[in-house]
């Protein structure tokens, strides 16, 4: 008889036997080693029937198609833009997914965007070897004027952006500012000088207890508290451009509950993975 | 072997030294640890992955690993430890490194480095093995894949007597008499992924020694995950 004998939702550590028997199977962050389920990377043990996966809490972030994230123009290449996109890979921005205008060539184009410049962009491909192509033409995608931009792990920002976009749109209707959060951790912020600073504390704030529970309503109680005014329960689907940008982040987070296989461990082949889809599409 | 031998800290044969252990310890890293034996003390910062420079040293297949260790200049017996790469300190990399690489998996990210930085203010013997103990803690803190901790210490023997992670004195007891054999292993498998030797010793009094090592080293991993589990339950687990 299997036997489970780390907790679910606890955090697990490289080593830790998980469980014990063939009763379970090893997905993501862990692996097999004779009868025992082991962990292979720092983070929080999720239990789906047979199935055992550990969820990331620490780590850099590492492109994936469809992403919508935020990044900065590097270098101005002879078709197109390197961006720097908080990620060990640089992404390249080519001339046809920049503007919609014909681009001449041999045009300057830096009429477009200019070294320092920060875009909001998608990602439509990442190869074997992570070499990564952005659009800015789609919905919300744009390049950003002003403003700031700070940088939160990416592994919260999931919890930043909320159920259905809920926590976000509580800090940009608490602070006025627009806010967009990008997959790859960073987040641009632009609103009256004070109201940046409360909300880039909240966002700090969801980042640092994100892993304790009630987070929603601490953050609302900390908005409430530093504003000096009462936050309405918002009311969804604001005619806000700005949100467009979360519109698909949230879709994409609901499609994705299970991330795209990962290359891991040769031991850690994930067996599990097609036992996973099958019951997902039941 | 002399049944009246005494150590000089009063430890047991297979006692290791008190041990303190602490991860995310350098906030801007992306993963670090602190690693306290005796009064070795070794610091691990780890950066990356990140983009490789030059880029002849990118592998296609997979991500790297670059250790570097250095002992700072007040770190030893009182005397300056010069600063900068030394003939000692760059073959201790390249062990820590190859001591480390055994568990890693940086095949998501090819042609990038992963590196560590280990630091040590304060040594008095054993400084490899308090090197790879930090840098393990702090590879798992970084978030990357490693199928194990690494624990490492050292064996020797001294006076005929075998005796489990080496202190200052006891190295220098027997003038070179004295065999030191720092360990590394993976503990899930046993494997060993560092093993150095300096003195002499029998075969059979090596492979006992091999055999002390083991529940030493298990102890230093279940403190390097612990070590882990206090940074991230400190301020509660989610229930």
């Amino acid at each position: 008889m299997g036997e489970l004998i780390a907790k679910e939702k606890t955090t697990v550590v490289p080593g830790q036997v998980i469980a014990k028997g063939m009763d379970f199977l090893p997905s993501h962050g862990t692996y097999r080693l004779k009868d025992d389920v082991i962990a292979n990377r720092l983070g929080i043990l999720s239990v789906e029937g047979k199935v055992l996966k550990t969820i990331p809490i620490n780590g850099r972030y590492l492109p994936r198609k469809d992403d919508v994230i935020i990044g900065k123009v590097n270098d101005i290449l002879m078709s197109g833009w390197r961006m720097d996109i908080n990620s060990p890979y640089s992404a390249v921005l080519p001339l046809k997914d920049a503007s919609f205008d014909y681009i001449q060539k041999g045009a300057d184009l830096t009429k477009y965007f200019r070294l320092e410049d920060y875009a909001v962009a998608k990602i439509t491909s990442v190869t074997s070897q992570n070499l990564v192509d952005i659009t800015v033409k789609g919905p919300g995608l744009r390049r950003l004027r002003g403003g700031r931009v700070i940088k939160v792990s990416p592994h919260k920002v999931p919890r930043i952006i909320g159920k259905k976009v809920s926590m976000v749109s509580m800090i940009k209707n608490g602070t006025g500012c627009k806010i967009i959060v990008g997959q790859n951790g960073l987040v641009w912020l632009e609103g009256e000088p004070d109201m940046e600073v409360v909300a880039v504390s909240a966002l700090k704030k969801i980042q640092d207890e994100s892993h304790i529970s009630g987070l929603t309503e601490r953050i609302k109680i900390f908005l409430e508290k530093t504003l000096g005014k009462k936050i309405e329960e918002q009311a969804p689907n604001e005619d806000n451009n700005d949100n467009k940008g979360h519109e698909y982040v949230s879709k994409r987070e609901e499609n994705n509950k299970h991330p795209v296989p990962s290359r891991t461990h040769n031991a850690d082949k994930p067996v599990a993975e097609k036992l996973t889809q099958k019951t997902e599409e039941n | 072997m002399a049944e009246e031998f005494k150590r000089p800290s009063g430890r047991k044969n297979d006692e290791s030294r008190p041990i303190e252990a602490e991860a995310g310890v350098i906030k801007a890293a992306d993963g670090s640890a602190r690693f306290k034996i005796g009064d070795t003390e070794a610091y691990a910062a780890v950066y990356g992955p990140r983009e490789l420079h030059p880029k002849f040293l990118q592998d296609p297949k997979t991500g790297i690993l670059r250790c570097n260790y250095n002992m700072m200049p007040f770190s030893g017996d009182g005397t300056r430890v010069r600063p900068g790469p030394s003939r000692r300190s760059k073959e201790i990399s390249l062990v820590t490194e190859k001591a480390l690489i055994p568990v890693m998996n940086l095949e998501d990210y090819p042609n990038t480095v992963v590196d560590v930085f280990i630091e040590l203010p304060q040594t008095d013997a054993g400084s490899r093995c308090a090197g790879i103990c930090a840098a393990s803690i702090a590879l798992a803190d970084a978030g990357l894949v490693m199928k194990d901790m690494v624990p490492a210490i050292s064996v020797g023997q001294v006076r005929r007597n075998l005796i489990v992670d080496l202190d200052g004195a006891e190295e220098h007891m027997d003038e070179n008499e004295g065999t030191d054999i720092p360990i590394a292993m993976i503990p899930s498998t046993e494997e060993i992924t560092l093993m150095q030797g300096d003195g002499i010793i029998d075969r059979d009094d090596l492979k006992k020694a091999l055999e002390m090592v083991k529940p030493a080293l298990k102890k230093i991993a279940e403190e390097q995950r612990k070590a882990l589990l206090n940074k991230y339950n400190s301020t509660g687990d989610q229930k």
